[in-house]
């Protein structure tokens, strides 16, 4: 019943690299392991972000604050209470959705690009919180070692929790991007002034995308503190914001799953260039103009067969002549 | 059932609207004509809320929807088209008419259901009535400029309108696609019951298919009344029909 409503064709694709990634870390070496994890956790970081940037069509320029509202929340729970693990679990999210929704409440008011940069403004409030409360935040330094339960504490055990979290989300974001709502959302990016005019409340079902979208973030965020078990300022710094936003672009942000192929190729460049030069965000830039020029809808927005094909006949036609 | 007094908009010292009448009855045709910058779109998006008025009201079955946002006064059964075609052109055909079924059922705000089995059915029959059934899966913006226009009319219509605003419905199209366009939206009124209101160029359009006409000229309502009686008048001769 739920199962024919997904594509048939990347269905079979997606079960087949699922499964693959379920076996792979009894192949692959611990590191890599460990990279796939963080791969994940930032695939379905930029993936809430490409809700509301690639479907919603709002500029929503630091979406990092969310992230790191969530995996601050998260970590401080478990690391200065005694509650129950699964608390911070829940908290995480929750605390990003109710920071989504405040930030988003005044930032809804403006439009295009005054929206993102009022959102940069006030996102930028909570970093300097993390980054100057030394009391509860460790300032710059963060908070390491984090306790983490430990059914889950082994790089393999995370690995398998981020996988398994990660493939909730990205079937709960599905579900929405094909719903009502998720149709009215990218008709609102279309043209919102003609959604208005059949009757759609634009600020307020905007403003309840930025909600599910920054609770993802959150989730994200928590999943951060069981990867790397530590938390520091950096993950709400507009740095990180810029970056979530190039994956989006990056993998297509018009498209569903573009958004995961850039948050791969994003982080296997800063880890693997990363490890030859501090400069590979050089490279970043020289592919980020290639694609602008070449590619602007992103990797996966651009038809590679349907063009290839086009350009054949166009071939074959010319040879006849 | 729409009744306009004494409307006025100024944008600075500019009068765009500055003391428009109209009076709509249920089940009627009517159009408002006027030179170019006469005031008909702005008077429609004051209507319609797009924009709100400086002085006067606009009742609708009795209540003042003046002050009201867009969406809100298509929520009390006004839908209109644009006279620029304003459409979702990322949206398939099917999708965009479909956004404005969905929203008219109040289903917009479904988080989990898949919309693709939803409203399929009054959103097909839109889209047969106007002609379009046969291109529903293209997307809307590679669409012909008259099929855009007619697309636009679908959206509003998915709305269930108990008045149908259309903002020159005919802008930019080949004599035959205007006259296509106009059997349309007679047919529309004659099958649907529908209540119009448009705004059109095109003198033997509007005489041959309007019920009462309204005459504008620099921001004001010069007359309202039956075709014959507007061609008769000397002051709307001389204002817009050239005079003799």
């Amino acid at each position: 019943m739920l199962l024919n409503i997904f594509p048939q064709k990347s269905f079979g694709v997606s079960v087949g690299l699922f499964i693959l990634l379920l076996i792979a870390p009894a192949i692959i070496p611990k590191f890599y392991t460990y990279i796939l994890a963080v791969i994940f956790v930032t695939a379905l970081l930029a993936m809430s972000l490409n809700l509301v940037v690639g479907h919603g069509g709002l500029f929503q320029f630091h979406h990092g604050v969310f992230y790191g509202v969530g995996a601050y929340v998260g970590g401080l729970i478990l690391a200065k209470t005694s509650l129950p693990w699964w608390v911070a679990f829940i908290a995480g999210p929750i605390a990003a959705a109710v920071t989504g929704f405040l930030i988003g409440l005044f930032c809804i008011r403006l439009n295009r690009l005054y929206f993102g940069m009022l959102q940069i403004s006030l996102g930028s409030l909570l970093w300097v919180i993390a980054f100057r409360w030394y009391d509860l935040t460790g300032g710059d330094d963060g908070i390491h070692g984090i306790p983490i339960p430990e059914f889950i504490s082994s790089s393999k055990s995370s690995y398998y929790l981020v996988l398994i979290i990660l493939c909730i989300c990205l079937i709960l974001l599905y579900l929405i991007l094909k719903s009502p709502f998720g149709s009215a959302l990218q008709a609102i990016r279309d043209n919102p002034e003609r959604c208005a005019a059949v009757g759609i409340n634009v600020r307020r079902h905007q403003l309840a995308a930025i909600v599910i979208a920054t609770f993802f973030a959150g989730v994200a965020g928590i999943l951060f503190v069981v990867v790397e078990g530590s938390i520091f300022p950096e993950l709400l710094f507009w740095v990180l914001s810029l970056e979530i936003f190039i994956m989006c672009l990056l993998g297509g942000w018009f498209t569903f799953a573009g958004p995961i192929l850039g948050a791969a190729v994003i982080v296997s460049l800063r880890t693997f260039v990363g490890t030859y030069t501090e400069y590979w965000t050089l490279i970043l830039g020289v592919i980020l103009i290639l694609l602008i020029f070449f590619l602007p809808e992103g990797l996966m927005g651009y038809n590679f067969l349907a063009k290839f094909r086009s350009w054949s006949k166009r071939a074959a036609a010319s040879s006849v002549d | 059932m729409l009744y306009v007094r004494e409307l006025k908009k100024f944008f600075g010292d500019f009068k765009a609207v500055n003391g428009a009448n109209l009076k709509v009855e249920k089940g009627q045709l009517v159009a408002v004509i006027g030179p170019n910058g006469a005031g008909k779109t702005t008077l429609f998006n004051l209507i319609c809320g797009q924009l709100q008025p400086d002085r006067g009201e606009i009742l609708f079955n009795g209540e003042d929807i003046g002050r009201l946002p867009p969406y809100e006064i298509c929520r009390k059964g006004i839908a209109r088209s644009f006279q620029i075609a304003n459409i979702f052109p990322r949206l398939s055909v099917f999708r965009n008419v479909q956004v404005s079924v969905l929203s008219q059922q109040k289903l917009s705000n479904r988080l989990f259901q898949p919309a693709a089995r939803l409203a399929v059915e009054s959103t097909n029959r839109i889209l047969e009535s106007v002609g379009l059934l046969d291109k529903k899966l293209d997307v809307a913006g590679s669409l012909s400029h008259g099929d855009k226009r007619i697309l636009e009319i679908a959206i509003a219509l998915g709305n269930e309108p108990d008045l149908l605003i259309l903002d020159e419905p005919t802008a930019g199209m080949s004599p035959e696609e205007t006259s296509t366009t106009m059997k349309l939206i007679q047919r529309l009124a004659q099958e649907q019951g529908l209540t119009i209101l448009f705004c059109e160029h095109d003198m033997e359009v509007v005489f041959g298919t309007a019920q009462s006409i309204m005459v504008m000229q620099q921001g004001q309502t010069i007359i309202q009344d039956l075709p014959e009686e507007v061609r008769q008048n000397r002051e709307v001769q001389q204002a817009y029909l050239g005079g003799e």
